[in-house]
């Protein structure tokens, strides 16, 4: 007879009591990061409603964009660098919504619904890109992202104007041809942010943006509990398996790059109306490496993400974002300190998150072999 | 005993016109199969009743796995250019094109590594895309299955009944990760007779990774299966356990059917004899001034553990005589490929290895090569060579860094300056090209271009070079023609009489073991089983790699 595992019960009740080291352990990067932002605020000297007021505003703006990196995650196929495709397919369709002059709140919606099919395409074909680069699939995304960003610019640079019509000069550089460095989104401007924006002790809050990430919660939390979302997470699993078990695994790949796309064309659109203008040729370029890193520093990791760790991540990584600068003109007198600081720390983390995702897959690799040899 | 007999199958379906091919759930005729020109299949047929447990066995590369294939349409089959002969499933031919067809025309598969995802529960690894699911307003909006909640108390109901039916009493939302090995291959079964079309199951040498209580429990479970109907195809080394279960008895050798028998008229001597059976032609071997013995100890293993990926080494002792030709044979995966690998430091090994009494650390190529210890490995083109480089430069590399020959004197205090001295580099590859009669155009020749055989004595020289005592040779005929096969094993004959060089030989030919060692030593599960004299039977040598406890013989 084969016992029942007696001895996994004893394992986990040792567990119990060594708790609060395992939850620092494993959490070790967000509770750093508490204290690092508690510290810098604190040095600051800034009031609570100012930093509420800021913290709410940039949460409302980023957390869309960061929950698009979830599903690919889940898939097995790490941080999508990516979502800039999402960023500038969001970007080409508020330059629509400007030139057509459609305002407020329909005129953010009509850009989602330009947006999406948008999305939709180019993160198919992304999702076709990474089929044929399965196991390095983040620096295929990043470069990727470079590529899209040649094209954007090519349309946006020189054919708009010469090749597509367009016929409000206003938005176009002086010579005629491609589309100004920067636009200003006057139509959509705060549509959804001035909805309903209530002053509660000082703070004021964008609810229905809120709103708008929450419910995108919502609905990633509902696809994983499908079917859908169980062959999502047995592909990001081990795609060998899913795809002996009769799973589709090339299928289900360029699903969840689609559902990424769109989630970030969106994200992005919700970032530009809080923003007010669009950084033409800009605005998108950091769009994948801060979200990836607000994931990062939330205590994602390459292989699990969860809701939660992405809107925690947001939370700590704005907070850095909006004391730093502050800190480090009340420490060295120069705002610069703090900016540097803050850069920094948005590509330290991911090359450190990088590096221990690397390290602890030798790890597991050198425990499997150990175990496999204690077994005999 | 559980045993449905196919007599009285006959009974049941007395009624059947075309009895004899109705009451065979499944038949495979004349099968043939070539890979690019060899052929490894050959006129192969195998059939199954409902409720048998037919045992299929063979030594590796008897084409077992290419069989199984061939059942489960795997794209390999197809994409190589197909095979010949029919498959018949209840009598009816059926082209499976695919593993999905394969799983709908009701054939399961309890595979050998285990396909279970360690992050998933029991329940969902058993109803792994298989899911009951219920519908939801969103997925009826957009009529996509996709979008249905999975329904997991029916998935746990029906992974509780499949847990039961093999008596497992075991959490069915216990996560797998952590859980023994025992367990995972429960789940595996369990996952099989779940789907409730499955009246074929194969199990692929089930029992390759269980304890002996894990096994014995399986066994248990394949009788279950088999009384409640299912035909079982069982592939499998260990010869006692297809006497506990198997009704019939297929034995394959080189591709080919070399015996079928009903269990009672098997006997394990003979099935072992069947499975390994190959003539072995015995040249008389030059004598030796002195014969060795265990009075001369060359080179002590104590409890090696080597973690070579597919070839694991589990605590290996033995002891070398001075002077020999030891073999060491096993079936694959069995770790005897590990053994020089982990010596040598090619992988991460631990225990202990002495040569004359001293220590030699393990984990470090260097320290094996400065000992006196060389290293032909079975990886002539990844490990051995230098594809691109010239034959001298291959033969001399590892003496230059090992031992600093091949090297201008000067500067004689700094190693690491001197320069690579060709004419003495060339002279030296000359005469190995004359005395080893590699075929080139000369000592400039880049190896990439030679034939294999060539190849693999330019790999000897480059051993030889550092002139060692001990030469560790592994599979020094893979891949290489028959007439160069011989050279090859000529060569190592020369070395060991002439030059005194005791040679530690791997193979998984059995039969050039048999004909060049002194003893053969087999490793089963990464440990030693046992030595055998090169010319004990063929029933000896099958029993042992077969995992039958071997008696410490010579």
């Amino acid at each position: 007879m084969i016992q029942s595992p007696e001895q996994k019960k004893v394992e986990s009740g040792r567990d119990v009591s060594l708790d609060m080291r395992h939850i620092v352990r494993t959490n070790g990067v967000p509770i750093l990061f508490l204290a690092l932002s508690i510290t810098m605020a604190a040095v600051a000297g800034l009031s609570p409603a100012f930093l509420m007021n800021e913290v709410i505003t940039r949460f409302a703006r980023n957390s869309l964009l960061v929950l698009s990196l979830l599903i690919p995650v889940t898939a097995g196929m790490g941080l999508n660098f990516s979502i800039v495709i999402g960023a500038m397919s969001a970007q080409a369709a508020a330059i629509a919504v400007t030139l057509w002059g459609i305002k407020g709140v329909s005129g953010f919606l009509t850009a989602c619904l330009l947006a999406t099919p948008l999305a939709a395409i180019t993160g198919c074909l992304a999702g076709l890109v990474l089929n044929r680069a399965k196991g390095r699939e983040m620096i295929t995304s990043m470069i990727l992202g470079f590529f899209a960003n040649g094209i954007y610019q090519l349309i946006f640079l020189f054919l708009v104007g010469s090749v597509i019509p367009f016929n409000s000069k206003s938005m176009l550089l002086p010579q005629g041809v491609g589309v100004r460095n920067t636009v200003d989104l006057i139509n959509i401007a705060q549509s959804l942010d001035k909805i309903w924006r209530p002053v509660i002790s000082g703070v004021r809050i964008p609810v229905v943006t809120v709103l708008v990430s929450l419910g995108m919660c919502v609905v990633i939390t509902f696809l994983l509990r499908t079917k859908i979302g169980q062959d999502l997470r047995a592909v990001g699993q081990d795609m060998n398996i899913a795809e002996v078990m009769g799973i589709k695994v090339d299928k289900t790949r360029i699903i969840a790059m689609i559902l990424s796309t769109v989630i970030a064309a969106w994200g992005q659109l919700v970032f530009l109306q809080n923003i007010g203008t669009l950084n033409t040729y800009n605005s998108h370029e950091q769009v994948g490496m801060f979200s990836i890193a607000a994931l990062l520093v939330g205590g994602a990791s390459t292989r699990r993400a969860t809701i939660f760790q992405a809107l925690i991540g947001v939370i700590l990584f704005h907070t850095l974002f909006v004391v730093s600068p502050l800190a480090g003109q009340k420490l060295f007198g120069v705002p610069q300190i703090g900016e540097y600081f803050r850069v920094f720390v948005a590509y330290g983390i991911i090359a450190v998150a990088l590096a221990i995702h690397a390290w602890q897959d030798r790890q597991m690799r050198k425990e499997a072999i150990r175990e496999a040899v204690l077994t005999e | 005993m559980l045993l449905v007999l196919p007599v009285e199958l006959v009974l049941i379906e007395g009624k059947s016109k075309n009895m004899e091919r109705a009451r065979r759930v499944l038949e495979m005729k004349g099968i043939t199969k070539q890979y690019f020109g060899n052929t490894v299949l050959n006129n192969v047929s195998i059939d199954l009743y409902p409720g048998e447990i037919h045992a299929l066995v063979g030594e590796n590369g008897a084409g077992k796995s290419t069989l199984m294939n061939i059942l489960f349409g795997m794209p390999v089959i197809h994409s190589t250019g197909g095979f010949s002969g029919e498959v018949l499933i209840d009598g009816e031919k059926v082209e499976l094109m695919s593993p999905a067809e394969a799983m709908q025309a009701g054939i399961g598969m309890v595979h050998q590594e285990f396909m279970l995802l360690p992050g998933f529960t029991i329940t969902e690894n058993i109803k792994l895309n298989r899911e009951p699911t219920t519908k939801n307003a969103l997925s009826r909006l957009f009529r996509s299955k996709s979008l249905d909640y999975l329904d997991v108390p029916t998935m746990r109901k029906d992974a509780r009944a499949a847990l039961d039916r093999l008596d497992l009493a075991i959490d069915e939302w216990a996560p797998v990760a952590g859980l023994p090995v025992g367990y995972m291959q429960f789940i595996e079964i369990a996952r099989e007779i779940d789907k409730k079309e499955v009246r074929i199951l194969v199990f692929d040498e089930p029992t390759a990774v269980l304890t002996e209580t894990e096994a014995d429990r399986l066994l248990e479970s394949l009788r279950r299966l088999a009384a409640d109907g299912i035909a079982i195809l069982f592939i499998t080394h260990r010869l006692d356990e297809v006497m506990a279960v198997a009704n019939r008895i297929t034995v394959l050798r080189d591709g080919e059917t070399v015996a079928r028998l009903n269990r009672d008229e098997a006997v394990v001597e003979r099935i072992a004899e069947l499975m390994v059976g190959r003539k072995v032609e015995k040249v008389e071997l030059p004598p030796r001034a002195k014969e060795p013995s265990d009075e001369d100890i060359a080179l002590t293993i104590d409890n090696l553990v080597v973690d070579m990926p597919g070839e694991m080494v589990r605590g290996l002792s033995l002891s070398v005589r001075r002077g020999e030709i030891l073999g060491i044979g096993g079936l694959a995966g069995h770790g005897k490929l590990g053994i020089a690998n982990g010596i040598m430091g090619l992988y991460p090994a631990s225990g202990r290895v002495s040569k004359n009494g001293e220590n030699i650390p393990l984990n470090s190529p260097e320290e094996a090569l400065s000992r006196g210890l060389a290293f032909v490995s079975e990886d002539r083109r990844g490990v051995g060579l230098l594809l691109n480089e010239p034959i001298d430069r291959n033969i001399g590399v590892t003496a230059m860094q090992v031992q600093h020959k091949f090297l201008k004197s000067w500067p004689h205090f700094l190693p690491a300056l001197r320069l690579e001295d060709r004419a003495e580099l060339r002279a030296y590859a000359e005469d190995m090209i004359r005395k080893l009669d590699i075929r080139c155009l000369g000592p400039n020749q880049p190896v990439r271009s030679l034939s294999g055989g060539n190849q693999q004595k330019v790999c000897i020289a480059k051993a030889l070079a550092l002139e060692p005592e001990i030469l560790f040779v592994s599979e020094p005929t893979r891949g290489i023609d028959v007439g160069a096969k011989r050279l090859v094993l000529d060569l190592l004959v020369r070395l060991n009489r002439d030059h005194n060089v005791t040679i530690i030989m791997t193979s998984s030919e059995l039969g050039e073991l048999r004909k060049v060692c002194d003893r053969v030593a087999i490793v089963y599960r990464g440990r030693l089983a046992g030595i055998l004299p090169p010319d004990a039977s063929d029933a000896e040598f099958g029993l042992m790699m077969a995992g039958r406890v071997g008696k410490e013989a010579v």
